[in-house]
């Protein structure tokens, strides 16, 4: 464990109520499917999660439990009645890699999302914020246009679900790691069943696969934890930003309207590696860009498509319900030893 | 709650509960994908358990963990890129469905009325892929997998084999290409299983993204379930021999408590922590009801419930009134002689209620 932990966008640590919750999952073990009295226990226990989950994220569609948010986008691409037409460029690879010659969406330098000329008479995929910069497009206006074109807009809410509102999407991928819930479980939301093809299986037909009711419960649990705690890191984050300032550095699309959970800081003439290394030693755990693109050399994709002309700089801090005051100071602290 | 239904799932055990809660904890979080040294510290716990789960299977290849046996199956048939499939006519729905979904025109393999399947049934010309399981999760038999996969590569195809039901407990078919297996029942956690990939073949993945479990399947893992599933493995290795004493015992005590019920399937070539028994005339929908004490089952979990008559059943010649009058009684580790018995009497109990014997 590491004295300071600012990587909560890569993974969040357990909420004791989810821990809880899974606790109890773990007492109804029987197959859900299964007819008999124990099965049965556990269905309305899944039921009931599902419920649960719906009403915490205000959500009136179908819900279908996953493995997670990179699943939940594979089954939204792979599964939807429409093909992908369009991405947005910052996209995670979790959409990116599904969208080969689909066309991209510029970015502006503050992240700003242009729907240009593109078509958009299918399924568009974008995020509601992006993973490195917390940057949040307005999917208001986009969703029209893709109503409009008769598209679906598809929402990666990997980094959002469970913090701010959900955006109006007709699919939204959610992941219960990101908001103190367990690694292993996310959902899929759908308005409506009639945009996707059914595979067979479990979740009425959507995914197949013995449900993780243990997870499922604790996802749930997490969910009801509340977002009470973003006003807090919204004030740690502003912090953070004039800290950095402060010292020399510079806030990745510092106007631009941002989750308050990400922030991306350059450094001026240190490599992000570099800097990781030196605060990895001082026991602060930050990212450069995604975990799964962490340690990898390249520079951020993100930060290239945005124009950003000094990617290879930047590293990544995400803040977290338990985040306090104090470790803010601390890392500021140390970010002025690496700095000199 | 007499829980005789091991092939539906089987219980968490208590070992593999506490390898998951050191990574459950307040300090043990991390993403196994960040270089950092939380990070770097799950990253080695999901090592572990890998090697724990390699150990159930053979030898040069590689584990890809997945969110279970249905994924792995899937990844298996769909990534490998086989155009024309053969299967056998008592998979489970997991590859049935998908095989049918690969190749519509996918050929099904018959099985002998003892639910064998003949690995001299010829496989059709220009077959990629062949998927057969190692024990059947409705009847238990035991397919004759390494001989299947000598056939299926003799006819210049691949073999995947469903080992849900047998792995940590039988040997892993040795030359086999790919096999799937789930840690919920083999007393791991629901929610991750795994695909064993043959060193050198390629495959391509089903989920995109960061491209964890070498590209082959993205999304961040849990080092809570990867470690759940590396210890129940590890008990399954360390446990083996207890573990068979104790479910041959069982299965002797069950064939007696049943003597005058039919099995369904080979006596010998099968699993004998499952015994799928029927009785003419039986209606197995009263019976369940008036067993409610008993977590039993006819047919798979997932079938169950379905009104649909067994296709294993079926396969095996038997009539769809006579699918309709058999139950399936699955046990293991933690049961004990005394549920047997318990479960034996209530089961008598509601046969005689019914009159028709």
């Amino acid at each position: 464990m590491p004295a300071i932990y600012l990587d909560h966008a890569a993974t969040t640590p357990l909420l004791p109520a989810a821990r809880e919750a899974m606790m109890e999952g773990f007492a109804l073990w029987a197959n859900p499917s299964s007819p008999h009295k124990a099965g049965r226990a556990a269905r309305a226990a899944l039921e009931d999660a599902r419920a649960r989950v719906k009403a915490a994220l205000g959500w009136p569609g179908e819900v279908v439990f996953t493995s997670g948010a990179s699943e939940a986008l594979a089954l939204a691409i792979t599964r939807c009645v429409q093909p992908l037409v369009a991405v947005s460029a910052v996209e995670h690879e979790a959409v990116l890699r599904w969208a080969g010659h689909v066309p991209r969406l510029p970015v502006d330098a503050d992240g700003w999302l242009a729907a240009g000329e593109t078509p958009l008479g299918g399924l568009v995929a974008v995020q509601q914020a992006n993973n490195e910069t917390g940057v949040m497009p307005s999917l208001l206006g986009l969703r029209d246009s893709v109503a409009m074109a008769g598209g679906l807009l598809l929402a990666d809410c990997a980094q959002t679900a469970g913090k701010i509102a959900l955006p109006m999407a007709d699919l939204i991928a959610v992941s219960a790691h990101k908001f103190g819930g367990p690694i292993g479980v996310g959902a899929l939301l759908v308005r409506d069943w009639a945009m996707l093809k059914p595979t067979g299986g479990q979740e009425r037909g959507y995914r197949g696969g013995t449900e993780n009711l243990p997870d499922a419960l604790a996802m749930a649990a997490a969910l009801e934890a509340g977002n009470e705690w973003l006003e807090q890191a919204a004030r740690l984050r502003l912090l953070l930003d004039e800290g950095i300032v402060a010292a020399g550095g510079e806030v990745v699309a510092q106007d631009a309207p941002r989750l308050p959970t990400i922030a991306g800081y350059r450094m001026p003439g240190r490599s992000a590696n570099a800097q990781l290394i030196r605060f990895d030693g001082m026991g602060i755990a930050v990212s450069a860009g995604s975990a799964c693109s962490s340690g990898s050399l390249k520079a951020s994709p993100v930060l290239t498509a945005m124009g950003y002309p000094h990617a290879g700089e930047v590293i990544r801090v995400s803040i977290g319900r338990e985040t306090t005051e104090a470790e803010i100071e601390r890392f500021l602290a140390a970010w002025k030893e690496i700095r000199a | 709650m007499i829980y005789l239904d091991y092939q539906a799932t089987t219980p968490l055990a208590p070992e593999a509960r506490e390898a998951m809660l050191r990574w459950l904890a307040d300090d043990g979080f991390a993403n196994p994908h960040s270089p950092h040294r939380p990070g770097r510290a799950a990253a080695a716990a999901v090592e572990l358990a890998r090697a724990q789960v390699a150990a159930l299977l053979p030898p040069g290849g590689r584990v890809i963990f997945t969110s279970g046996a249905t994924e792995a199956i899937n990844l298996a048939i769909f990534g490998c890129g086989a155009k024309r499939m053969a299967v056998s006519a008592i998979e489970h729905a997991a590859v049935l469905d998908s095989a049918h979904f690969a190749d519509p025109d996918c050929t099904v393999l018959p099985v002998t009325p003892e639910g064998l399947v003949d690995p001299a049934a010829p496989i059709p010309a220009g077959t990629g892929l062949v998927a057969i399981m190692q024990v059947n999760n409705e009847i238990g038999t035991i397919q004759p997998v390494e001989q299947l996969a000598e056939a299926a590569h003799a006819a210049g195809a691949l073999f995947v084999c469903d080992a849900v039901q047998g792995a940590g407990k039988l040997a892993p078919p040795a030359n086999a290409d790919m096999i799937a297996i789930s840690a919920h029942k083999l007393h791991g956690p629901k929610g991750i299983g795994a695909l064993w990939v043959r060193d050198g073949l390629e495959l391509a993945p089903l989920i995109h993204g960061g491209g964890q479990e070498q590209g082959l399947r993205s999304g961040t893992l849990s080092p809570a379930l990867c470690a759940g599933f590396g210890a129940a493995a590890a008990l399954c290795t360390s446990l083996r021999e207890s573990d068979e004493q104790h479910v041959e015992s069982l299965w002797q005590q069950a064939r007696a408590l049943f003597a005058d019920w039919t099995l369904n399937g080979d006596a010998v070539r099968r699993w004998h922590g499952n015994l799928n028994i029927r009785r003419e005339g039986l209606d197995v929908a009263r019976l369940m009801s008036d067993c409610r004490t008993l977590a039993i089952s006819a047919g798979s979990a997932c079938a169950s419930g379905s009104g649909r008559p067994s296709h294993v059943l079926r396969a095996l010649g038997l009539s769809d009134r006579e699918t309709k009058t058999a139950i399936r009684i699955g046990f293991g580790r933690y049961t004990r002689a005394e549920d047997l018995e318990r479960a034996a009497a209530a089961i008598h109990a509601a046969v005689e209620a019914q009159g028709a014997f």
